[in-house]
């Protein structure tokens, strides 16, 4: 314990030199990235309405600084060390999660129950901060080897599924289906890279999709998201909600062309023709303003950040570090390319936000924090 | 299980690589592949084009006096957008507007509703554009009208006010010019998706009829577009461009607004005096022209006040416009009429008697009556002239000479078993004079008339023969008389071939010919002229609004007449003697110019909607002075009764304005004018 006190703070002293200078590299481009693009979004809009254009931009900017803190803070403990505090961290997250559907604690945002009200205007959405404690929690569970043992017992994957099932519940209830698709996909993804059972995998597969069909069918899913799913399916269906906004995303982006239309000159963005563009479509900012050449690059970011992560889970022979690493990986993943993906209307319309590029404290805060865990991991493999 | 666990990140790996490459491949396509489609979509997003209607050009008669001005008038409009989400759809908004605008609800009422929304029989007064433009209630309103309407916009949603131009017809000599001028109206979806490639905004109004159809490009002038750029909410963030109106030209006519308001109201009174004398006089029409197709007056009865378009057209005013009972005042008989030309088509008639070696210098018998097969042919008034010279029988209009002639030359062409090629001089003396073909006149839906030859015959029985070799099945129980029953058969047999019956009726203008007034004013014309017939022209010129002649439309000729010099002279002396020594004598007693012309009295087959027979067609076809012509008149009274104490006696009074007798002072003491006049363009804004 006192030796690996000495070896932090000898690496507290080398600062960013342990870790994996690539992703670093990608991760602060894209939130620089961000911050310009967030600014984009609302500068025009705010400025007309007299109020400062400013104020994304500055609290976009603190976003970014404080999470970049947390990041720091994620690689400072072993997280090795972490995992004793895993049960209350996961206990923190399942509270959050039941706070935030206690009305007056809980603010209702497009529908959904998912942000808790902060003093001084701030708020935050316990949903974010719950995809790490999931994930931390599976790993723990999961990587747990009686000696001899190729993967991890029934009894663990079905511990490691209570895990992620009693935050899962708690989210559906929010309801923020968008955040429960991405938790499942990164679930099935960490069972699957543990070594369980194949049935396990295939199992969930077939509860996934029952469940979603349950959910449609009994009226769980509200009508708000029916019209969300109906207007993937035919945009002109709903032209004044989802279905527009849908539309808009599309033309927005399509307009941009090679070079786009240039940063703070895109006439789509700056008439705030989508909706939500400096959150949930900040992609569209991007396509218009930044055009095919800029986009390709943020996606070529998030393809570089992806495929170190892929290249940490190889390195580390150590499961748990793996997990974690895969369980980050696959909820990246699968958050990017539904939030960008939804912008070019190649899934349905759903509420999260695209990592690093869009406004928001507790996303941001959620990433950071992976991205630290991924360093953590890659730091302490010899 | 390092093995499976690897294999599974390996696997996640390629399937995370394929997301993206999904994400790459949907980038491209909707950039690159796709972007231009897309940038169109954003720019019909983020672009709203303002249209502002350019000033319409004034329409000036030759003096330059104004027949078509612009006022500045007030617009009371009514958004549908609006209106239609009131609970009842906006009707008791419309009555409360109705009551302060001093109007008829039900006028109000139709004219918000597009012409699509009310069945066909109550169309009338509907509106001819779009649901997406403010429709106008009226624009005619009064300061304190409009006042009272907008500010109380609890009351009266969705109704706005406009300071707006109106086109006004000023009549500043009584002249109505209804025919001639046309009107203005909303640019309907048939105008935005027209063939001819004309480009209109939703909310210009564009000519409709007459002038202001046929010259609506100069009119028009072209429309500002301010161009802006707008967010979401409508509001507008920048000007992308904005381009000014550029003012319609000026249209110069040949018409003279004096003698304009003459020749309407002398067409009225003869009307009037047909039906005073017991004749129904249900129409007429009246054109005066120059000798080069200068049309200087053109007239139609019934007519309207053109004004009615733009002060808001109501229901009954709307209905009455095509109704029978009040006798079709659209209708522009000068060229949309067609009526058998009668006597006044001896003209003709004569010049084919020449080309058929008949001399004009023997005499002819003029019987009372001329049997042709089983039918009898009776002469105008059923009386005998003895033999008389060819100048007497055009004077004294004698039909018997031309049964007999044309017979004789239908016989020489092989009777019912046409030769070959029949020399047909009837007919083609016909076509040369310009029966059976437009005239080119600068007005829409010119009537070609009739002129029934044997390709016309032919044509006529391929589509009737059904009918009537069918008739005692098809025909209504009415119609089966023996009489009826027998044409019938007739025109089964041989309906298909020029009957001796058809030419002798064709050689006094009666039968199946018809003529519109325009066709005979440029057949006249060329008589006098000398022999051209010449394009009627009603528009002079086209001038800037900063008075730049930019177009003359200089007189054409479309034809001459194909006959001799010795024979059009012997024509001119004969139209004289129809006024000095004949049918038209009394008419013109005491004139001291010195015309020439023909009357025409054309018996009309068929009924009124009461049941009764039809009356007479009046024509008098003219031209003035007989030795230097420098006018051409025509008038006829459809139902009119004789042709020179109905027709004549009108020619004669327009004579007397034109040449300044019976106490009258002379709209032409000089001639028609020959410079383009200067036009005061101040006139344009005035209210």
């Amino acid at each position: 314990m006192k030796s690996a006190m000495t070896n932090n703070r000898s690496e507290r002293r080398r600062f960013l030199s342990g870790s994996d200078p690539v992703l670093n590299i990608a991760v602060l481009l894209l939130s620089i990235l961000g911050i310009i693009l967030v600014y984009a979004a609302t500068r025009d809009w705010f400025a007309a309405n007299d109020q400062d254009p400013e104020y994304y931009l500055k609290r976009q900017i603190i976003n970014v600084v404080i999470g970049i803190a947390l990041a720091y803070g994620a690689t400072l403990v072993d997280y090795r060390v972490l995992r004793a505090y895993t049960p209350i961290l996961w206990g923190i997250g399942v509270l959050g999660l039941t706070a935030v559907l206690i009305p007056g604690l809980g603010s209702v945002v497009n529908g959904a129950r998912s942000w808790i009200s902060l003093p001084g205007g701030f708020q935050i959405q316990p949903a974010e901060l719950a995809k790490i404690t999931i994930i931390v929690g599976m790993a723990l569970i999961l990587s747990e080897r009686e000696s001899g043992e190729k993967g991890p017992s029934d009894r663990q994957v079905l511990y490691s599924l209570i895990v992620a099932a009693v935050p899962i519940f708690l989210i559906v209830l929010q309801p923020d289906l968008g955040t429960v698709l991405i938790i499942s996909a990164a679930v099935v993804s960490i069972i699957a890279i543990s070594g369980a059972r194949l049935r396990w995998v295939v199992g969930l597969l077939i509860v996934g999709v029952t469940g979603a069909y349950i959910a449609v069918a009994t009226g769980e899913v509200s009508d708000y998201q029916l019209n969300r799913l109906r207007s993937f399916i035919d945009p002109y269906a709903d032209p004044q909600a989802s279905g527009y906004q849908l539309r808009q995303a599309r033309i927005t982006i399509g307009s941009g062309g090679l070079l786009g239309k240039g940063l703070f000159d895109g006439p789509q963005t700056n008439g705030r023709f989508v909706p939500e563009q400096q959150t949930d479509f900040i992609f569209t900012v991007s396509g218009e303003e930044l055009g095919f050449l800029g986009s390709s690059f943020i996606l070529f970011l998030y393809t570089v950040i992806l495929m170190r992560g892929f290249s940490i889970a190889k390195r580390t022979n150590d499961l748990f570090g793996r997990l974690v690493t895969m369980g980050v990986v696959a909820w990246f993943s699968f958050q990017i390319f539904q939030n960008i993906g939804m912008t070019m209307g190649l899934m349905p319309m759903t509420g999260v936000p695209l990592p690093f590029l869009s406004y928001g404290g507790s996303s941001m805060f959620a990433n950071m924090i992976a991205i630290g865990l991924l360093q953590n991991v890659y730091q302490r493999t010899r | 299980m390092r093995e499976r666990s690897a294999l599974a990140i390996i696997v996640a790996q390629i399937f995370v690589a394929s997301l993206m490459i999904a994400l790459f491949g949907r980038l491209f396509y909707l950039q690159i592949a796709d972007g231009p489609r897309y940038q169109q979509a954003a720019l019909d997003i983020q672009s709203r084009d303002i249209v502002t209607p350019a000033l319409r050009g004034l329409i000036v008669d030759s003096e330059g006096e104004p027949l078509a001005a612009n006022k500045a008038g007030l617009m009371v409009t009514a958004d549908r957008s609006v209106l239609d989400r009131e609970e009842d759809k906006g009707k008791s908004v419309l009555n409360r507007v109705a009551q302060v605008l001093e109007l008829d609800p039900n006028d109000v009422y139709v004219r918000t509703r597009l012409c699509g929304e009310l069945p066909k029989e109550e169309q009338n007064g509907c509106w001819n554009g779009n649901r997406y433009q403010p429709i106008p209630i009226t624009k005619d309103a009064n300061e304190a009208q409009v006042l009272k309407l907008l500010e109380r916009s609890d009351v009266f949603p969705g109704i706005n006010a406009e300071p707006v131009s109106i086109r006004s017809y000023p009549s500043l000599f009584g002249e109505r010019g209804t025919h001639v001028l046309g009107y203005i109206g909303p640019v309907t979806e048939g105008d935005l998706n027209n063939e001819e490639g004309k480009r209109y905004y939703r909310n210009e109004l564009i000519g409709k009829a007459g002038m202001e159809y046929v010259y609506d490009e100069e009119l028009r002038g072209t429309p500002g577009v301010r161009t802006v750029i707008v967010n979401y909410k409508e509001s507008v963030t920048r000007e992308s461009r904005n381009i000014a109106p550029i003012s319609g030209n000026h249209l110069v006519l040949n018409i003279n607004a004096r003698l304009q308001a003459v020749v309407e109201r002398e067409l009225k009174s003869s009307v009037l005096r047909a039906r005073s004398n017991g004749y129904r006089g249900d129409a007429g029409a009246a054109v005066v022209t120059d000798l080069n197709g200068r049309v200087l007056a053109m007239a139609s009865y019934p007519d309207y006040d053109l004004n009615i378009w733009e002060n808001g057209i109501t229901v009954k005013q709307a209905k009455e416009l095509y109704s029978e009972a009040s006798g079709v005042p659209a209708l522009s008989r000068a060229v949309q009429g067609v009526f058998a030309p009668a006597s006044t088509f001896k003209v003709v008639s004569l010049s084919a008697a020449v080309a058929a070696n008949y001399s004009l210098k023997t005499s002819y018998d003029c019987p009372a009556t001329v049997q042709i097969g089983d039918r009898t042919f009776k002469n105008f008034d059923s009386k005998a002239a003895g033999k008389i010279s060819m100048t007497t029988a055009m004077a004294i209009s004698c039909d018997s000479i031309w049964y007999q002639i044309a017979y004789d030359e239908w016989v020489r062409d092989g009777g019912l078993k046409p030769k070959s090629n029949p020399n047909d001089h009837f007919f083609k003396m016909a076509a040369g004079f310009g029966v059976g073909k437009k005239t080119g006149i600068d007005l829409p839906s010119e009537q070609k008339g009739r002129l029934p030859n044997r390709e016309w015959k032919l044509a006529w029985y391929e589509d009737n023969k059904d009918f009537y070799c069918n008739y005692e099945k098809r025909a209504k129980k009415s119609q089966r008389t023996a009489y009826l029953i027998e044409i019938a058969r007739e025109n089964c047999l041989d309906g298909d071939k020029v009957r001796a019956g058809d030419m002798v009726n064709f050689s006094i203008g009666q039968g199946d010919v018809l003529m519109t007034p325009i066709q005979m004013a440029v057949m006249y014309g060329a008589i006098a002229n000398g022999g051209q017939l010449m394009e009627p022209m009603v528009a002079r010129a086209v001038v800037s609004p900063t008075n730049k002649v930019l177009k003359e439309f200089e007189p054409k000729v479309t034809g001459e007449l194909p006959i001799s010099r010795p024979t059009l002279k012997f024509l001119q002396n004969s139209l004289r003697a129809v006024v000095t020594n004949g049918t038209a004598t009394g008419a013109f007693s005491g004139l001291r110019t010195e015309v020439s012309g023909k009357t025409g009295t054309g018996q009309v087959f068929g009924l009124n909607l009461d049941g009764s027979a039809k009356d007479d067609t009046s024509w008098f076809a003219s031209y003035a002075p007989t030795k230097n012509p420098k006018f051409v008149v025509v008038m006829m009274v459809s139902q009119g009764g004789f042709g020179a104490s109905t027709s004549g006696l009108g020619v004669r009074r327009i004579y007397e304005d034109i040449f300044g007798e019976g106490g009258k002072k002379a709209i032409f003491p000089t001639g028609p004018s020959s410079r383009i006049p200067a036009i005061n363009s101040s006139l344009v804004s005035r209210s």
